[in-house]
């Protein structure tokens, strides 16, 4: 087999499950500073509880984001080292900043954290926990910065066939990445909600310890409601700003073949990417001109116009990317995405009401927690697909990024080395997160609370 | 100095940090089975580097990331060319964060045994997986006129290499060793130290061993005449008063010893390669260098004024959490002991 095929297939078994748990770091962490400092603020011992049964699953989860990450940081000079050259002298720059700023924090402070509830002063121990919030917080920003110059170079000059930093303004400022970093952000936030209220769905379906979990059911969906949105409006933003940079991209996401002025939206659409044809399609008409340009009247040039543009440009070559995947998985996100809104908007109308724990809503809600997954996934690989044949938009194909020396058995080796791991480590993960997230659990894991304090400790 | 000299300075450093740091908690992990008695022992010693042990392991994050923004064709070449290695230490990773932090999560004997061979293997394998790797980088492997790595596996795993992977693990082994002398219960601390006490002689033959044998495999002695420099015979004599030390009881002493013969071997290794950072044994023309192999001036100057302002602030957040958690892991702070 090809090594090429099996080092992408690698890429994209290992970082779709890295993306797993990165959100949630990232949402949760947040959530869990908010209720202690929701302790610390009021004494009251229910938030202290909250904050300690949400901090035991944000631990869980944060340790394989962390382990994954490395598998990622490796991979590039690994399996893509034609790629490392090409873009090290920029990429290499917010890769390094992410580790320098943001992973040292999270991880001191997760560790003073963890271990120091019983040595350091409340202050300290709440500042602790808002510190690797923020480490992933800035995390996310510095390695968006690293993707969003793959969708959109800035600041370079090519020499000797490599890029060159010319302006580092231009990279850390990158326009993609005012757009990508809000809407990836918020999503994660969404996620973190979204799990908070799904889980707190279950024990309140159960009657288990009501108050808490109310209370938690309720900054949850606070967070989903104005996440939610948001993504919504800077994924909007993000993708006129496709429409701009990568019109293939978003011709791809439309299945639009053939220009359109208006453009209309698809919703359904059987793909044949060999004869470059769709068929049974149900549009929206105007739609996509809104989408791509904020108004209804617009051209939307189609694959087949930009593919031939590309050749002009470029030479002779496939410059469609796989359009079924990106078009499906754009929907799917999509999709999802209204969906949390439309949840989270009927949990803010029923909590106004005070019928917040309905058993339809709450069952709803437990659904809900396993679909921001999907939703993450799906936009990574619309995103990603769509700038296929190219690794970095315009300047370097797929193909020529890959370990030239690195052969097929090896590349075969790790990756399904890494697959059959990460599968068992899911299925571990899944399983601790089920005990210690469950009603009963949560009652037994109470009292073994009480005592000394360092249960967070190994 | 150059601003790339400064950069593979910089790198250096980072290796170095993660070697000193790391160094104790692969050899804590190493020494899991063989300094406790019992569970409560077993938690004892992995609590003395809980809350540390990962942010140790960002020193090599930091040192990946700085390689591949400084000098991308030394990242390149060297995680191409050192590939199942690097897959190996990986994994190694995994099993050994995974066994921290998930051990305690369930109150079952069977599970806490599987993390504990996920600890002991996962810092057992990466301790010894460095050491081969810095021997061959200093030892030199098949690059060839398009900075390719063209050796195998088995390039890799010549006997030198082997030896450096051996003295690699060794000297982890004491120095976490005399790391929980300093850390753990008082019962703990002492099995620990007369362990130390019996590692040291056949880690000072292996080091023997392998001090001999770099003569005729490196060029790191050679390249200055017959007398090893000052730094090679410092690192020799932190080793042999790491042992003295251990047996006066001279605990923090003890352990800062064996912390600087890692610096310093370290040290040795950097600057015998300087200033190539990765020498072909193809044939010198093929040498990666600090300034064939880096980034261009601009990339070098951003960086420089990032880990200027940031260096500092992570070393003293870092030395705070230190300073947090200096006391011993005392039995009585184990819940349910």
């Amino acid at each position: 087999m090809d090594p090429l095929i099996l080092a992408r297939w690698q890429f994209g078994v290992t970082t779709a499950y890295h993306y797993i748990f990165v959100p949630l770091t990232i949402g949760l962490g947040l959530i869990v500073a908010i209720m202690q400092s929701f302790h610390y603020r009021t004494g009251n011992d229910m938030y202290d509880r909250m904050a300690r049964f949400w901090g035991k699953l944000f631990v869980i989860n944060f340790a394989l984001g962390v382990v994954t990450g490395i598998v990622q940081e490796f991979q590039f000079g690994m399996n893509w080292s034609e790629y490392s050259r090409f873009v090290g002298d920029i990429f290499g720059i917010p890769l390094a900043i992410e580790a320098l700023m943001a992973f040292f924090l999270e991880s001191t402070f997760l560790g003073v954290w963890l271990f120091g509830r019983d040595r350091l002063p409340k202050a300290v121990h709440l500042l602790s926990i808002w510190l690797v919030a923020l480490g992933s917080l800035v995390s996310a920003i510095w390695i968006l910065m690293a993707n969003s110059w793959m969708q959109q170079p800035v600041g370079y000059a090519i020499v000797d066939g490599r890029a060159r930093l010319s302006d580092p303004v231009a990279v850390f400022l990158n326009e993609r990445l005012l757009v990508e970093a809000p809407h990836t952000i918020l999503a994660a936030l969404t996620t973190g909600g979204l799990f908070v209220l799904g889980i707190s769905a279950w024990h309140l379906l159960r009657r288990h310890e009501r108050e808490m979990y109310l209370r938690s059911s309720q900054i949850a969906l606070v967070v989903v409601a104005v996440a939610g949105l948001l993504t919504a409006t800077s994924g909007h933003a993000q993708a006129q700003h496709t429409a701009r940079t990568q019109p293939m991209k978003l011709a791809a996401m439309e299945a639009l073949w053939n220009s359109e002025q208006p453009a209309s939206f698809s919703l359904f659409a059987t793909i044949d990417q060999k004869d470059g044809t769709s068929a049974r399609e149900i549009k929206l008409p105007y739609l996509l001109s809104v989408l791509a340009y904020n108004n209804t009247t617009s051209e939307v040039k189609g694959i087949h116009a930009l593919e031939a543009e590309d050749v002009a440009k470029y030479g002779p070559g496939d410059y469609v990317p796989p359009v079924a995947v990106v078009y499906w998985t754009f929907r799917g996100m999509v999709g999802l995405g209204v969906l949390f809104i439309l949840l989270s908007l009927t949990g803010l109308v029923l909590w106004w009401r005070g019928h917040l724990e309905r058993r339809w809503f709450l069952r709803l809600a437990i659904v809900s927690l396993f679909l921001p997954y999907l939703a993450n996934v799906a936009g990574w690989i619309t995103t990603e697909m769509g700038r296929q044949p190219w690794v970095v938009q315009g300047l370097l194909r797929t193909a020529s990024a890959v370990s030239p020396n690195v052969g097929a058995t090896e590349v075969a080796v790790t990756f399904i080395g890494f697959t059959l791991l990460y599968g068992i480590l899911a299925v571990l993960d899944f399983y601790l997160l089920y005990r210690f997230a469950r009603p009963v659990a949560a009652a037994r894991q109470g009292q073994h609370d009480s005592g000394l304090g360092d249960v967070f400790a190994y | 100095m150059d601003i790339n000299t400064i950069w593979y300075a910089l790198i250096a450093v980072l290796f170095i940090g993660y070697f000193f740091l790391e160094g104790f908690d692969f050899g804590v992990g190493i020494l899991l089975p063989f300094v406790t008695r019992d569970d409560t022992d077993r938690r004892i010693v992995i609590n003395t580097v809980g809350p540390f042990w990962d942010a140790n392991e960002v020193w090599l994050i930091t040192a990946g990331g700085a390689m591949f923004a400084a000098f991308p064709d030394w990242y390149a070449t060297l995680f191409s060319g050192f590939y199942l290695p690097l897959f190996a230490i990986l994994v190694a990773l995994i099993l050994r964060a995974v066994g921290f932090e998930f051990r305690g999560k369930l109150d079952d004997a069977r599970w806490r045994r599987a993390a504990d061979t996920a600890i002991v293997v996962g810092s057992t394998l990466p301790a010894f997986l460095w050491g081969v790797a810095i021997t061959n980088l200093v030892r030199g492997v098949p690059i060839g006129a398009d900075m390719q790595f063209q050796g195998s596996l088995l390039t890799l795993l010549n006997p030198f290499s082997l030896l450096g992977g051996l003295v690699s693990i060794s000297v982890f082994a004491l120095h976490g060793a005399l790391f929980l002398n300093l850390r753990a219960d008082e019962v703990v601390a002492e099995r620990s130290r007369l362990l130390a006490l019996r590692l040291w002689w056949p880690s000072a033959v292996v080091l023997l061993a392998f001090f001999v044998f770099s003569y005729s495999q490196t060029d790191l002695f050679t390249r200055s005449g017959l007398v090893p420099g000052t730094l090679p015979v410092l690192a020799m004599i932190m080793f042999v008063a790491s042992t003295v030390l251990a047996r006066l009881r001279w605990n923090g002493w003890a352990f800062a010893t064996t912390g600087l013969t890692i610096v310093l071997a370290t040290v040795v290794a950097f600057e015998g390669l300087y200033p190539r950072v990765m020498p072909s044994s193809l044939g010198k023309a093929f040498d990666l260098t600090v300034y064939n192999a880096s980034s261009s001036p601009l990339t070098l100057r951003v960086m420089l004024v990032v880990a200027i302002v940031f260096v500092p602030i992570v070393l003293a957040y870092q030395g705070y959490s230190y300073w947090v958690f200096r006391r011993r892991v005392t039995r009585r702070s184990i819940p349910g002991s």
